[in-house]
C-alpha cells in the first residue's frame, strides 16, 4: 500500500475549460480521504487524473514514490468503484471479480482463493454464478466493491459509489464501507457530493469548489472552524444561517448590526473584527447553536423572531423564523411548545458565532 | 386509435392491413406457383377460358430440374454465398474497429472523418461503377470473386461503421474505464469487454450487410463476365433470357431458390435485422 | 524508465510490452483501427471517384485510351435529348415514388403499431419485398406484367374494369408508371418498419393526454404523432431518395430503359452508353452528373433535418 501525492495539478479541457486549478494534496498511507463539493467542482476530474483516465495538464501525481503521470491506468495498481458500478454485463459475478486478476495473469488457484475471500467479506458467496442483471442495486454495489478488493491494490478510488442506492441502503453501505476500510486499511480516495457521506467516512475531508480546494481537514475541524463561507454553508444540515451585517462601535463595544438583529461578538472575536469597524461582514450561526432565550442570556446574543413554519422531525424541531428580512432556522428541543406566528426570543451560544469577510468570504 | 363499433375496426384496420399484406406478398406466391406449373398451363393467355391463375392441378419439378442440371445455378448460388459471407466479414471487422475509434477515442480530425464516412454511406453504387470497372481491371481483379469481395465493403463498411458507432455510444464508458483500471490495455478492454457487450449490434450489422451484398447487382453485372463466376441475380438475368425468349419457369425457379437462403437467414434473425434496419437511418 | 530498459535489453517480450504501451496512445490506436477502412474506401471509392472525373474529361472508349478533351463530354450530354429525358424521368420517378412510399409506408406503420394477434408474424412477412434480392423479385413483377399471360389483366378483366389487354411495360405512356409501382412495392416495407420504430418511441401517454384534451384521432395524429415523427421521417426519406434517384436494377430488368427511352434513368443510360456501347467517358460523365444533384438534395435535407431537430 502507498500514499498518494497530488502536486499542483491542473486540468484544462481543450485549452479552455479550467476544471482543476492547482490542486495539491498529500494522502497518507492507509488514509481515507473524501473529496466533496457541488457538481462541476473538479472532484471527479481530480480522481480520474489519479486513475489515469484523464491526462494531467500540468503538475504531478505520485502513487507511492512513483510519478504516474505517463502510466496508463493498467500500470497504476489501483482499483476503482464507479457510480453505475460498471459491472461487465456478459460475465458472471465470479468472472467480474476475477477479470482484473486474469489480466494480471494470476494462477487459477490464487484467483479462486482471492475471489472466495472477497465474497466472504462482502457476503455475496451465493451470488457468484449470477449475471449482473439478476442482482439488486445493493448486490451490484457489493460486487463492484468485491471486484476492487480482490486486487489488493495500492489505492482504492471511489466515484460516488453510493448515489445510485436508495436512502436506507445508502446508510447501511456507508457503515459497511467504513468497516471494510478498518479491516483492509487500504488507502482510499472517495468522491461524493453528499456532505453526510463525506463527514462520516473521511479521515480527512477535502472541500472543493470551481476547481479549487477550499479547505482540507478532519470532519469536525471543518465543521467547527470552516475556512470560508462556502465550506460553512456546504457542511451541516440544515445549513448554517447567514446574515449580512454592518460592524459599528457603540458605547465602547463592537456590534454587528443586521436587519432585525443586533449581535455583540465576544471580546476575542471583536479584536479580529476591529479592522472592519464601519464595514460589512457576514454573520453565520448554525441552527443547533440557537435556542429559546431565558432571562439570563446576555442582551448582545439575543434577538426577536416570528415563527413561519414548524418542522417536527422527531429528535428535534426546526423553527423557520423571520427576523427582519432574514429567514433564520433554529433547531430546538422537541419539548419546546411553539405555534406558527408566535413571536419569540432566540439566543445564540456565545462561542459559536462565525464571521466571514464580505469581500473574499474568508472566515475571520 | 380507433374506438367504437366493430365494423369500424374491420373497415379501418383489418381491411387495409389485409390489402397491404396481399399486395406485398402476392409476387412471392406468384413466383412459387409459376415454378411448379407445367409449361402447358404457364403459356395460356390471360383471356383464355381455362386460365386458372392461382392454382395448378399438375405440379411439376421440371423447371427446378432444368435449372439445376442445365445451368450453372448451383455454382452461382455458391459464388453469391461466398462473396456475401466474405465481404460481410471484412466489412464487419472494418466497421467495428472504425466505429469503436469514432465513438470512443479522441484524436485529431475525428469529427471530419465521421462525416466523411457518413457521406460515403450516401454514395450510391451506380455513381462509380464505370471508373470502378477500370480500377478493377487495372488491379487485374476482373472476372474473379475478389472484384466483388473487395468492392462490396465500400458500401457495407460505412453502414456497419455508422451502426456500430451508435451502438458503442450507448455502452457506458465506465465499462472500459473499469477494465483498464483492472489491468487491461485499451486493446484488451475493447476485445474482452466492449465487443462481447456489442454482440447484438454486430449481429444486426452483419445480417443487414449480408442481405445487402446478396442483393447487389450492378457491380456483379459489370465486373463479372464468365458464366461460372456469376452471382445468382446476374446469372438469372444473363443465362435464362436468350434474346427475347424468357424461360419463365426456370426463371421463377431461379428467383425463388435464389431468395431462399437470404430469406432463411432473415427468418432466423428478424429482430436483429429490424434493429439493423432502423439503426441504419438513425440520425 | 520502460524505454531505458528496453534500449538495454531488447528482448522480444519487452518489445511486445512496448507495442502494447504504444497502443495506449489514443491517436495511435485510432489510426490502427481506422487503417483498414481507410485503405478499402480509399482504393475503391476515393480513387475511382478521381479516375471517374478524369475519365469524364477524356474521350476514352473500351480498349482505346483517350485524350484529354475538357468538358466536351458534358457539353455533349447536355445537348443529348435522351439524357434530358433521362434526367426528367429520374426526377419524376423519384418524386412520385417517394410521395407514395411515404404515404403508404406511414399508413402501414400506423396499422402495425396497434396490438393484434400475429403482429410479429405480419411484421416479419411484410419486410420480405425489401429483403429479397431486387432483381429476383422484379422478375416476378415482369412476369405479372407480361402482355400475353398477365395475371393483372386477368384480374382487372374478371372485375369488369377492362375489356382489352393492357400492355403494362410496352406502352410508353404506361411503362414508367408500371416501374414506379414496383419501386413503391419494394420501398413501402422500408418506410413502414423504420417509421414504426419511430412511432414506438412516442409515449402512449401523449396520446392519452391529447385524448383527454379532447383531440379526435385524426387531430391526435396531426398534432402529436406527425411532429414527433418528423425527424425520423426526414432521415428515412433522405436515404430513400438517394437510392431511388440512383436506381438501376428495377428498370434494367423490367424495361431496359425502353420503350423508346420512356423509362430511361440516369443509371440505366450511363450503363447503356458506358458499358453497352463502350463509350466509357460519356458513361462516366453521366454518372458523375448525378453527383451535384444528389449532393444538393443531401445538403438541403440535412439542413432541414437540423432545423427540425433543433426546433
Amino acid at each position: 500500500m502507498a500514499g498518494v501525492s497530488i502536486r499542483q495539478v491542473n486540468k484544462l479541457y481543450d485549452g479552455a475549460v479550467h476544471a482543476v486549478k492547482d490542486v495539491s494534496l498529500e494522502i497518507h498511507d492507509k488514509e481515507f480521504v473524501v473529496l466533496v463539493g457541488p457538481s462541476g467542482c473538479g472532484k471527479t476530474t481530480t480522481l480520474r487524473m489519479v486513475a489515469g483516465l484523464e491526462s494531467i495538464t500540468s503538475g504531478e501525481v505520485l502513487i507511492g514514490d512513483t510519478v504516474v503521470n505517463e502510466l496508463p491506468p493498467m500500470d497504476r495498481d489501483i482499483a476503482m468503484v464507479f457510480q453505475n458500478y460498471a459491472l461487465y454485463p456478459h460475465m458472471s459475478v465470479f468472472d467480474n471479480m476475477a477479470f482484473g486478476l486474469k489480466m494480471r495473469k494470476f494462477a487459477r488457484a490464487e484467483i479462486q482463493a482471492r475471489v472466495k475471500q472477497a465474497a466472504d467479506i462482502l457476503g455475496i458467496h451465493e451470488l457468484l454464478h449470477r449475471k449482473p442483471r439478476q442482482l439488486s442495486g445493493g448486490q451490484r454495489q457489493r460486487v463492484a466493491l468485491g471486484r476492487a478488493i480482490v486486487r489488493h491494490p495500492q489505492v482504492f478510488l471511489f466515484d460516488e459509489p453510493l448515489s445510485n442506492l436508495d436512502a436506507k441502503l445508502r446508510v447501511q453501505m456507508r457503515v459497511e464501507l467504513k468497516k471494510l476500510h478498518e479491516r483492509l486499511g487500504t488507502t482510499a480516495i472517495y468522491v461524493t457530493h453528499d456532505q453526510v457521506e463525506a463527514m462520516t467516512l473521511g479521515d480527512r475531508v477535502v472541500v472543493m469548489k470551481d476547481g479549487l480546494v477550499q479547505q482540507v481537514g478532519e470532519p469536525l475541524e471543518l465543521y467547527n472552524a470552516p475556512a470560508n463561507r462556502f465550506v460553512a454553508g456546504f457542511l451541516g444540515s440544515p445549513a448554517m444561517n447567514f446574515v449580512e451585517v454592518r460592524l459599528a462601535e457603540r458605547g465602547g463595544a463592537l456590534w454587528a448590526e443586521g436587519d432585525g438583529l443586533r449581535i455583540q461578538p465576544l471580546p476575542e472575536q471583536a479584536g479580529r473584527l476591529a479592522r472592519l469597524n464601519g464595514g460589512r461582514a457576514t454573520l453565520g450561526v448554525r441552527p443547533e447553536d440557537l435556542r429559546i432565550a431565558n432571562g439570563s442570556d446576555p442582551e448582545g446574543l439575543c434577538f426577536e423572531a416570528d415563527i413561519e413554519v414548524i418542522e417536527k422531525l422527531g429528535a428535534q424541531i426546526l423553527l423557520d423564523t423571520r427576523a427582519g428580512s432574514h429567514t433564520i432556522v433554529a433547531s430546538v428541543e422537541p419539548t419546546v411548545r411553539a405555534r406558527v406566528h408566535d413571536r419569540l426570543r432566540l439566543a445564540i451560544n456565545p462561542d459559536r458565532l462565525h464571521f466571514f469577510d464580505a469581500a473574499n468570504e474568508a472566515a475571520i | 386509435m380507433i374506438e367504437g363499433a366493430a365494423w369500424r375496426k374491420w373497415l379501418f384496420f383489418y381491411l387495409p392491413l389485409a390489402v397491404f399484406v396481399i399486395w406485398l406478398l402476392f409476387p412471392f406466391y406468384w413466383m412459387a406457383i409459376t415454378t411448379l406449373r407445367p409449361d402447358g398451363e404457364l403459356y395460356r393467355p390471360w383471356n383464355a377460358k381455362n386460365y386458372e391463375p392461382f392454382w395448378t392441378a399438375n405440379p411439376t419439378l421440371d423447371h427446378i430440374m432444368l435449372l439445376l442440371e442445365e445451368t450453372l445455378f448451383p455454382t452461382w448460388l455458391w459464388n453469391t454465398m461466398l462473396i456475401a459471407l466474405v465481404s460481410t466479414l471484412i466489412s464487419l471487422v472494418c466497421g467495428v474497429f472504425a466505429g469503436y475509434a469514432l465513438a470512443r477515442l479522441k484524436f485529431p480530425f475525428a469529427g471530419s472523418l465521421g462525416t466523411g464516412i457518413f457521406i460515403t454511406y450516401l454514395v450510391p453504387q451506380t455513381l462509380l461503377f464505370i471508373p470502378l470497372a477500370d480500377v478493377i481491371r487495372n488491379f487485374r481483379l476482373g472476372d474473379t470473386p475478389w472484384a466483388l469481395i473487395l468492392t462490396y465493403p465500400t458500401f457495407l463498411i460505412p453502414f456497419c461503421t455508422w451502426l456500430m458507432m451508435g451502438y458503442f455510444k450507448a455502452i457506458p464508458k465506465e465499462l472500459e474505464e473499469c477494465a483498464r483500471i483492472d489491468g487491461a490495455s485499451r486493446w484488451k478492454a475493447m476485445i474482452y469487454i466492449i465487443l462481447p457487450v456489442a454482440v447484438p449490434g454486430i449481429l444486426s450489422a452483419g445480417i443487414f450487410a449480408f442481405t445487402l451484398s446478396w442483393n447487389e447487382f450492378i457491380y456483379a453485372l459489370v465486373f463479372l463476365s464468365s458464366s461460372e463466376q456469376k452471382t445468382v441475380p446476374v446469372g438469372v438475368v444473363s443465362e435464362l433470357i436468350r434474346g427475347d425468349v424468357f424461360y419463365w419457369g426456370p426463371l421463377m425457379a431461379g428467383a425463388l431458390m435464389g431468395s431462399i437462403p437470404v430469406a432463411l437467414v432473415y427468418s432466423f434473425f428478424v429482430e436483429h435485422y429490424v434493429s439493423g434496419l432502423t439503426g441504419s437511418v438513425k440520425g | 524508465m520502460a524505454t531505458q530498459d528496453a534500449s538495454l535489453v531488447a528482448s522480444p517480450a519487452r518489445r511486445a510490452v512496448r507495442r502494447v504501451r504504444q497502443l495506449e496512445d489514443e491517436r495511435k490506436l485510432a489510426f490502427l483501427l481506422l487503417a483498414p477502412t481507410g485503405i478499402l474506401l480509399g482504393l475503391f471509392i476515393a480513387y475511382p471517384f478521381v479516375t471517374g472525373i478524369w475519365l469524364a474529361l477524356t474521350d476514352t472508349r473500351v480498349g482505346v485510351p483517350g485524350d484529354f478533351v475538357g468538358l466536351k463530354n458534358f457539353v455533349k450530354i447536355w445537348n443529348d435529348s435522351i439524357f434530358r429525358i433521362a434526367v426528367w424521368n429520374t426526377v419524376w420517378y423519384t418524386f412520385v415514388t417517394t410521395v407514395f412510399k411515404l404515404a403508404l409506408g406511414l399508413w402501414l406503420a400506423v396499422l402495425l403499431n396497434r396490438h393484434f394477434r400475429g403482429k410479429a408474424f405480419v411484421r416479419a412477412f411484410v419486410l420480405l419485398p425489401f429483403i429479397i434480392p431486387t432483381v429476383l423479385s422484379t422478375f416476378a413483377w415482369k412476369w405479372m406484367f407480361d402482355p400475353t399471360f398477365s395475371v393483372l389483366n386477368w384480374l382487372l378483366w374478371k372485375l369488369g374494369i377492362i375489356d382489352a389487354r393492357i400492355n403494362w411495360l410496352g406502352d410508353p405512356d404506361l411503362a414508367l408508371w408500371s416501374v414506379m409501382v414496383v419501386n413503391i412495392w419494394r420501398g413501402v416495407p422500408f418506410y413502414a418498419i423504420t417509421l414504426l420504430a419511430g412511432l414506438q418511441t412516442i409515449s402512449p401517454e401523449l396520446h392519452e393526454a391529447a385524448a383527454i384534451d379532447g383531440a379526435r384521432p385524426w387531430q391526435r395524429f396531426w398534432y402529436v404523432t406527425w411532429p414527433l415523427l418528423l425527424p425520423v421521417t426526414m432521415v428515412v426519406t433522405l436515404f430513400s431518395v438517394i437510392q431511388t434517384f440512383a436506381d438501376f436494377q428495377l428498370v434494367y430488368v423490367l424495361t431496359g430503359g425502353g420503350p423508346a427511352n420512356a423509362t430511361q434513368l440516369f443509371a440505366t443510360y450511363a450503363y447503356q452508353l458506358g458499358i453497352g456501347t463502350g463509350l466509357l467517358s460519356e458513361g462516366a460523365a453521366i454518372s458523375l452528373a448525378m453527383f451535384p444533384i444528389l449532393f444538393l438534395v443531401v445538403i438541403l435535407q440535412l439542413l432541414y433535418i437540423r432545423r427540425v431537430e433543433t426546433r
